[in-house]
């Protein structure tokens, strides 16, 4: 692997030693239209295998619209699309004849807002397996339970499995969802401000398991919390007006940003 | 003080005016309804069930067009729902930023306000006209014309409903939209879209003009849909407006045979409705 380049020269780029990693998501040069309006400015980013990425900068700057470009979630409404390269393994998945669920299988995603289907716990987790395998009764059990012990909720609800996935807490439907999300074996994982809706308790076990997540997955995370992306990051890309303002070691972000507006935006001055 | 005690009077003289306007249009609605329990109930018995329209001055019941009543209904609701429900679907899931669903919509709105006599003259020029005859059929799809804008809208107004965030939860690990819909957007929209079929139903049992045109009407016991076939609605008009005092006792019978019906209906849905919202 050799050093990363951005081809955007606004970026500044903090060193990165990348002996050891492996660029599992690229995105070179994205651009993003809703209609007319170009909410992302040629965005030049990588993710890497096993390590944690996080993008932060204020409401309305891009970061959700990037994060839902790796999965092309955008692809379920009219008028928005994205224009550039991203590649997951060498793969261009912006490519038209890329099938939209295989990628979605391998790209997983959390949402803002816990999100279970409308059915028991074993379904809400059972469902998604059953899409992609055709399991015995007793291995499909196995997997079930190996989710939601990956989710750490397996403790909490295992006298319940039968009961509906809403029945549960914010913060354990959100686990839920990250089960469901393990459980089709993905290969990234995108959080999308996972735990905005839920208290300081609930949070504080989302990001214990995304930091236990990382040995096995490519994560990004969407947050609006500085502290949160300090704690569970490796990488910070810190974004704003749909512009990649730097990207880098999260430690080098918080600490010494090369960047005016990093440096504005870590220490309050806006957003 | 004297702008707040305006203001004061103000009110008390518009809840008057609401209330005075509430209790005059219910009041017509009781009367209506005890006119129609008075007048019905006491023609209520076994009999009506049981027996066929009477020649006029002997014994009979309404069992022949209770019968047609509910197998046209029957049918009009199976031909009517599938088609609503899919059509409801497409609007909903596959075409919501189309403009053809825009123009569906609009269409079917025409549609569910269309005065039902309207419906009735059509199926009888393209159905009854052309077999020759009026018959069992003919009314069931002009009942069933009225219940597609129904589900149509219901369907679709409910799916509606089902937010965005399921379907890119779904989708987020990879299901195919037609598995969506029917596992997770019908689960959710399910209450809802139930309700819309009892209220097509409820809505359809009370129709007498669309079957003047094709049902017509059959004083006679007979299963035979391609014959004519009696129906509540249309005896009632017809027994109503006759001379003849027993007939008129049937008539207000039958009325109060499909208003309780009606209402059961309605409870249903209602209570259905409510349980959508709760779980």
């Amino acid at each position: 692997m050799s050093a990363v380049e951005f081809t955007t020269p606004s970026v500044h780029n903090a060193p990165i030693d990348v002996s050891g990693l492996v660029e599992k998501v690229s995105v070179r040069d994205l651009d993003f239209f809703y209609g007319d309006h170009r909410a992302l400015k040629s965005i030049s980013v990588p993710l890497y295998r096993e390590r944690v990425t996080a993008f932060i900068g204020p409401s309305g700057c891009g970061k959700s619209t990037l994060l839902r470009v790796l999965n092309r979630m955008y692809d379920l409404y009219p008028n928005q699309r994205a224009v550039g390269h991203v590649t997951l393994d060498d793969e261009d998945i912006l490519s038209p004849s890329q099938d939209l669920n295989m990628l979605r299988a391998k790209v997983g995603m959390v949402f803002q807002k816990p999100t279970p289907f409308p059915m028991t716990i074993y379904e809400n987790i059972a469902f998604g397996i059953r899409l992609y395998e055709k399991l015995p009764k007793a291995e499909l059990d196995d997997r079930v339970h190996e989710s939601l012990q990956r989710a750490a909720l397996w403790d909490e609800v295992k006298d319940k499995l039968g009961a509906s996935g809403l029945s549960l807490s914010g913060g354990q439907q959100q686990r839920l969802c990250i089960a469901r999300t393990v459980a089709v074996k993905p290969e990234v994982i995108l959080f999308d401000e996972p735990c905005s809706a839920l208290d300081p308790i609930s949070t504080a076990k989302i990001e214990e398991l995304i930091s236990e997540l990382k040995d096995d997955y490519t994560i990004a995370i969407v947050t609006h919390n500085m502290q949160q992306a300090a704690r569970v990051s490796d990488f910070t890309a810190f974004m704003y007006l749909g512009e990649l303002v730097e990207f880098g070691d999260t430690s080098k972000i918080f600490t010494a940003p090369d960047d005016r507006r990093t440096q504005d935006y870590i220490t309050g001055r806006f957003g | 003080m004297a702008l707040y005690d305006t203001r004061r009077r103000r009110n008390k003289i518009a809840m008057g005016l609401s209330l005075a306007a509430t209790l005059f249009g219910l009041a017509w609605l009781v009367l209506i309804l005890g006119v129609l329990l008075w007048e019905g109930f006491s023609g209520l018995s076994l009999a009506v069930f049981t027996q066929m329209t009477p020649p006029p001055g002997s014994a009979g019941g309404l069992l022949n067009p209770i019968m047609g009543s509910l197998i046209m209904t029957a049918i009009a609701v199976a031909i009517g729902t599938p088609l609503g429900i899919l059509a409801g679907t497409y609007m909903a899931e596959y075409g919501r930023y189309d403009k053809l669903t825009e123009v569906v919509r609009f269409i079917n709105d025409i549609l569910l306000s269309a005065p039902s006599i309207v419906i009735g003259l059509f199926i009888y020029e393209v159905m009854v006209a052309q077999m020759g005859h009026f018959s069992g059929w003919a009314g069931a799809v002009a009942l069933a014309v009225i219940v597609v804008p129904v589900v149509v809208r219901t369907t679709e107004d409910m799916l509606i409903l089902v937010p965005d965030t399921l379907r890119e939860a779904a989708a987020s690990i990879g299901l195919p939209r037609s598995l969506m819909i029917r596992k997770i957007a019908y689960r959710g929209a399910r209450a809802g879209m139930v309700t819309g079929v009892l209220l097509a139903v409820a809505r359809v049992s009370g129709e007498t003009a669309p079957l003047l045109f094709t049902a017509l009407n059959n004083q006679f016991w007979s299963l035979n849909l391609n014959a004519p076939v009696a129906s509540l609605p249309v005896v009632i008009y017809q027994f109503a407006l006759s001379p003849y005092s027993d007939w008129q006792k049937l008539a207000w019978t039958g009325a109060l045979i499909i208003t309780l019906a009606v209402l059961a209906l309605s409870i249903i849905a209602r209570t259905l409705a409510a349980q959508g919202k709760s779980s």
